[in-house]
């Protein structure tokens, strides 16, 4: 195959596809049969993004990026690529979904060709955010990816699910319409007048510029991913979410923002992140501390985990702050690892509401005598979360922590402190939940099925396969982290 | 004539016009108190128009200077005769449908 | 020689996955067989190691790239040498016999539960593999967390009980909270030195001054790491608790293997240590204080297990005390010894606890030396070997341990001597009130009163012969020259410390003085112990004064209790329901209710008179009339 003579390109299938299927899916009839095609389509999306990574090479260039006639009149285009650290969350994404898909299948939906539809199109835009090369297309997707979230959750979810919803709107809303702001004054500021990628990292910004700026980009990353204090309509919202959703906002959607740093923040304001690191990470470890001490108080699995994310997310925006490679690396690592792991806790979660029918803690209890497939599973996937050795985090965590370290110990030293409160809040809910004797509500549990023990089974074999031989991983997103220290270190 | 004289005759007017829209509940007062509004604004753009054109002639008799003051009185009074016509036909639509012309009845556009 | 090498651990480890994945079907003998015939293979191929490291064969070798990242490179890479060779034997050939005498302990649990247990067991060799074969100090410490996490998971074995699953938790997190020093010392040394292998580390850091700030700090976060793991000030109250899981577990973790852990990472990183004197300061009090507070209260516990979980702290301190004097093949000699009396202690309490059908309170037993003649004899010979009796290991060990201590100071001897006292006293206490006198349970107990199968006596038997000559190996120069085989065996691995430490030769006269001395002290001690308990009679009596702290173990469980747990509650409780509710979440939400409430009343100026939305327009045009006059 001669890379000149592309007729398509990677970029454009994982991005088309999914909005096409999704489309496809909400023109469909009500009844089994959209969830069976966006199993199907989500399946072929995973191939797709397998199959780009046959195609890492220099010389393959070609076919990892592309760039349509968009807005030429401003200067924009709609340029995308895949490089490393864009293949792995695009990867994150078109993984998620089947797995989704597959452990929520037994849950009924009302009008399911609407739901799968809309989740389908989140995953188009989740994809595009990861690929986008120009900062219009970025936004577009960005709100892209929104806008459907917030009909799953305020059609499908809980009982407090218009209230949830619709201050997850608001706030999210919020961040986006600031980025659009500082996106538009950067624009202004570019050489060339373009919205591309590499006029904004040569946009000439005084320093002064940067550091107000710094705050638009920032205040918008940090409400998606979410740092403290910006954080509590998370919480909310994982709870009020049906769980396939908050998978996805929990898995992927949290990283958009994180990837946002990297990509659109961190190396477009090198001046500002220069002068406003210790307040970022000083923010971040707060919050990683807070966070762990509240998650050891919920009684409710869902919030919980929503706070022990919170911490983890903290973690991995001190690293992208903390100017270095390992942090870095860990970074782009730990998303991947981030996402699995936590997926898997909501499948756990998930499986023990849906035969239950509640998530309080305190009535769970002796889970491990009736399921002990499922809490051997769910034991590996919640020390995978608390980062132990050969386990996939262990190895983000800790060229976090190595990362972090060079910045500074002291930071360091208190956000490790997380690491002793995520060992408590980790060990008391497996305690709660599966040891101890059974209770009236847990005396009738059964064991989980086939498909969700295989789909845990794969998640699992993903966690030490990461976990062990890491790799791979390090090779293939080392061209996003050189190309990102070569900017910060470029506005010295 | 000091253009002095012309603005405090402008700004009277326009007082009137501005008092009487404010006090009065008769639909047609208040339209004509507009109109006297208009027509102040009209005669300031006349004097000053008039005002630039004498300063100027003084230096070059060709001037044109001012003369847009007044092809603005014209369109104001073109405006004004579209809206008398309009307005009008809203007052008289009023009448028929409340049988009044008082503009305190037409609350109705708060919901 | 490679092959072998990594088959070592993963041989255990393909035992852990049969066993673990096929628990639903595999049959209970054959879990026993896979179980212990995976570390017996280990144990064969260990002896093989440690042949060719004799003869001089050890080295690094390299499996994987395990992380490399820019110029920080840490290889999946094993180390074979004295040392580790040496622990690789302990643990194997420990773990052997408690494997089999597992398999007759556990009988009466299901297949499934029995082979999760031998599975639990084998990832537990597995990482104590890890932990001693690594050649960096990332695989050591993958080993030390999984470790870890085998504690935990035995200890809560029998998880419907919610005491052990509290004790398995207390366990897993003092255990985090001293990995979390470890994993900073990683850090550190990274910046430091550029490399966590411990070759390229040592020599960097042999190159370096004495008593460097970043030396003292490295080695005080690693010290912090020990002292989790093996269970010393101020982190030691999971390891009693730890006895809630099955006695073999107990005999395997938390007395012989994992819990010297903090000694061989100290032993391995000798060279750090010799150069932060401070650190060593700190090491040997540390060390020397938890020996002292842990005896006194093994004096006042009743459950046999307790006794000799107390007497594990202790005998961890004696350890980390000849670290911290420097005499660091003392140490790992009395790691070694321990791990033969101290696992043979654990079994034989297990064999009293089996017979007794899980009566673990020695108030209730006595009088079992003639039902249980195997166990009695073994037990004693331990006993006299922990007590420090020439010419049992005990003595050699932990004579050359004080021996060193006095070079350093001789209060440290002293101190440690009135320890050691101590020792001999709880422990003859024990053996006189459990196999002595007459029997104090109920009549049933009496009744089924059996010696154990042999399967049980059988690794009880094989450690008491280690326990008696394994002294021998590391006979000291006062006795015999050269005769201190482990000494020059180990001496590469402390070569560099020797050379930096200044020379301490104590006089023979002055050694043969101490010895004497101690030697007499404790045989009056166990003399004491022996006369005052062996006809022990059951009192109603409540211990008073100084006894009932002691009972109590001078209530530090309660005193971390107060200043730990439950503020760290309370302040979360603050947190979720002041900080996050009312605070944060209740800013975010008054922002949205202020925006709701300032629409409600600007909405009141949209009246729907016309008069009123002239009136506005007329002061509006007026107001910025009037600004535009002053504004110019």
């Amino acid at each position: 195959m001669d890379p000149r003579n592309v007729i398509v390109t990677f970029p454009e299938l994982l991005l088309w596809f999914p909005l096409l299927s999704g489309l496809i899916v909400l023109l469909l009839n009500k009844g089994d049969k959209a969830k069976n095609w966006s199993l199907v389509f989500s399946v072929i999306t995973l191939t797709i993004s397998v199959v780009s990574f046959m195609f890492t090479d220099a010389k393959w260039r070609p076919l990892n990026q592309v760039s349509y006639f968009w807005l030429p009149q401003i200067g924009s285009s709609f340029a995308l690529m895949l490089d490393g650290a864009g293949r792995i969350l695009c990867f994150l994404t078109a993984f998620a979904y089947p797995v989704i898909f597959l452990t929520t299948y037994k849950t009924k939906y009302k009008n399911p060709n609407i739901f799968y539809g809309l989740m389908l199109l989140t995953q188009s835009g989740l994809i595009g955010v990861f690929c986008a090369m120009d900062a219009l297309v970025f936004y577009f997707f960005w709100e892209l990816a929104l806008v459907p979230v917030y009909f799953l959750a305020s059609i499908w979810g809980g009982e407090k699910r218009i209230q949830a919803t619709w201050k997850f709107f608001i706030y999210t809303f919020t961040g986006s319409l600031l980025l659009l702001v500082g996106i538009i004054y950067v624009y202004l500021h570019t050489t060339n007048s373009t919205f591309s990628l590499f006029s904004f990292y040569n946009a000439h910004l005084t320093a002064a510029e940067q550091n107000g700026i710094f705050w638009l980009f920032f205040v918008a990353f940090a409400i998606k991913m979410p740092i403290f204090p910006f954080h509590t309509w998370q919480p909310d919202t994982y709870e009020q979410s049906p769980s396939a959703v908050t998978m996805v906002l929990s898995g992927i959607m949290v990283k958009m923002g994180v990837f946002g740093l990297i990509r659109w923040l961190v190396p477009v304001l090198p001046l500002a992140v220069k002068h406003f690191d210790h307040v970022v990470i000083g923010l971040s470890v707060v919050g990683m501390i807070y966070a762990s001490c509240i998650a050891i108080v919920q009684d409710d699995l869902k919030r919980l985990v929503a706070y022990s994310s919170i911490a983890h997310i903290g973690l991995m925006c001190a690293a992208v702050f903390s100017n270095s490679e390992s942090g870095i690396q860990g970074v782009l690592i730990q998303m991947f690892n981030h996402g699995i792991n936590i997926i898997g806790i909501w499948v756990v979660v998930e499986m023990i509401e849906r035969q239950l029918g509640t998530r309080k803690i305190s009535m769970l209890g002796g889970l491990a005598q009736k399921s002990p497939v499922l809490a051997t599973l769910l034991v590996i996937v919640a020390l995978a979360n608390i980062a132990l050795p050969l386990t996939n985090a262990f190895v983000g965590e800790f060229l976090i922590f190595n990362g972090l370290f060079k910045f500074s110990g002291w930071y360091t030293a208190l956000a490790a402190i997380s690491i002793i409160l995520a060992a408590v809040y980790t060990l008391n809910m497996i305690q709660k939940v599966f040891y101890g004797e059974t209770n009236s509500i847990t005396v009738s549990a059964k064991d989980i099925g086939a498909n969700e023990a295989i789909m845990l089974s794969v998640i699992v074999v993903a966690i030490f396969v990461v976990g062990v031989f890491p790799k791979p991983f390090f090779e293939l997103s080392n061209d996003t982290v050189i190309n990102f220290l070569s900017k910060l270190s470029g506005g010295k | 004539m000091s253009i002095n004289n012309y603005i405090f005759l402008a700004s009277a007017l326009f007082s009137i016009g501005v008092i009487g829209v404010l006090t009065r509940r008769n639909a047609i007062i208040i339209f004509m108190c507009v109109e006297l509004m208009l027509n102040a604004v009209n005669l300031l753009l006349v004097a000053f128009s008039k005002m630039h054109y004498l300063t100027a002639s003084v230096i070059d008799h060709t001037t044109k200077a001012g003369t847009d003051g007044q092809i603005f009185v014209f369109f104001i009074m073109v405006v004004a005769a579209a809206e008398v016509s309009v307005g009008l036909a809203i007052i008289v639509m009023m009448y028929r449908n409340i049988h009044s012309v008082d503009v305190n009845f037409l609350n109705r556009l708060k919901h | 020689m490679s092959k072998i090498v990594f088959l070592v651990p993963l041989i255990p480890f393909f035992g852990f996955l049969i066993n673990g994945l096929g628990r639903p079907v595999i049959s209970k003998s054959s879990a026993a067989i896979v179980g212990s015939g995976s570390v017996l293979i280990s144990f064969i191929l260990s002896v093989i190691l440690f042949v060719n490291v004799k003869n001089g064969h050890g080295g690094v070798f390299n499996g994987f790239d395990f992380i490399s990242v820019g110029k920080l490179q840490i290889p999946f890479s094993f180390q074979v040498d004295q040392l580790s060779s040496l622990f690789l034997l302990i643990i194997t050939g420990i773990g052997f016999l408690i494997h089999v005498y597992s398999a007759a302990y556990m009988h009466e649990e299901k297949p499934a539960d029995y082979a999760r247990y031998f599975a639990y067991l084998n990832l537990f060799v597995f990482s104590m593999l890890l932990l001693v074969m690594g050649s960096n100090f990332v695989i050591m410490f993958m080993g030390w967390e999984g470790v870890g996490l085998c504690s935990y998971l035995l200890i809560g074995y029998w998880f419907k009980n919610n005491d052990y699953t509290n004790a398995a938790k207390k366990a897993f997190i003092m255990n985090r909270i001293g990995d979390l020093g470890f994993l900073l010392a990683l850090f550190w040394m990274i910046q430091q030195f550029g490399t966590l292998n411990f070759a390229e580390v040592f020599s960097k850091a042999g190159s370096m001054p004495s008593n460097t700030a970043a030396l003292t700090g490295i080695t005080l976060l690693l010290f912090l790491g020990a002292t989790g793991k093996s269970a010393q000030i101020p982190l030691y109250t999971w390891l009693p608790d730890a006895m809630a899981g099955p006695t073999p577990v107990s005999a395997l973790i938390h007395a012989a293997t994992m819990v010297t852990a903090g000694i061989y990472m100290i032993a391995r990183s000798n060279v750090l240590y010799t150069l932060a004197p401070v650190t060593q300061g700190v090491v040997a009090v540390i060390g020397l204080a938890t020996a002292i507070l842990a005896a006194t209260i093994a004096l006042k516990q009743n459950d046999i297990k307790k006794v000799l979980a107390y007497s594990t702290v202790s005998q961890l301190g004696y350890m980390f005390l000849g670290l911290g004097v420097g005499a660091y093949t003392a140490s790992v000699f009395h790691v070694m010894t321990h791990a033969f009396f101290k696992a043979l202690l654990f079994l034989g309490a297990g064999s009293v606890i089996h017979a007794c059908h899980h009566e673990q309170d020695i108030r209730n037993m006595g009088g079992l030396k003639k039902y249980l003649p195997i166990t009695h004899i073994t037990f004693l010979l331990a006993c006299l070997a922990i007590a420090g009796i020439p010419p049992f290991s005990g003595f050699f060990s932990k004579d050359a341990i004080l021996i060193g201590a006095y070079e350093h100071s001789p209060i440290l001897f002293w101190v440690g001597l009135i320890g050691s006292l101590m020792t001999a006293f709880y422990m003859f206490r024990l053996y006189a009130m459990t196999f002595l006198g007459k029997f104090r349970g109920t009549h049933e107990q009496e009744h089924h009163l059996h010696e154990s199968p042999f399967a049980m006596t059988f690794p009880l038997i094989i450690l008491a012969v280690l326990s008696t000559v394994g002294g021998f190996l590391g006979v000291p120069e006062l006795f015999a020259k050269d005769a201190n085989w482990l000494e020059k065996f180990l001496s590469p691995v402390f070569e560099v410390s020797e050379t930096k430490m200044p020379p301490h030769e104590l006089p023979h006269s002055t050694e043969y003085v101490l010895l004497g001395i101690t030697i007499v002290l404790v045989v009056v001690f166990i003399g004491w112990a022996i006369a005052k308990f062996r006809n022990y009679q059951k009192t109603e009596v409540e211990e008073t004064g100084f006894g009932k702290i002691l009972q109590n173990k001078w209530y530090v469980d309660e005193f971390y209790n107060a200043i730990i747990v439950k503020p760290l509650n309370k302040f979360s409780w603050f947190l979720d329901s002041i900080v996050e509710k009312s605070g944060i979440d209740g800013i975010v939400n008054g922002i949205g209710k202020f925006v709701n409430y300032s629409s409600r009343q600007l909405r009141l100026l949209q009246s729907g008179q016309v008069g009123a939305y002239i009136l506005m327009m007329v002061v509006a045009a007026l107001f910025f009339f009037i600004i535009q006059l002053f504004v110019k």
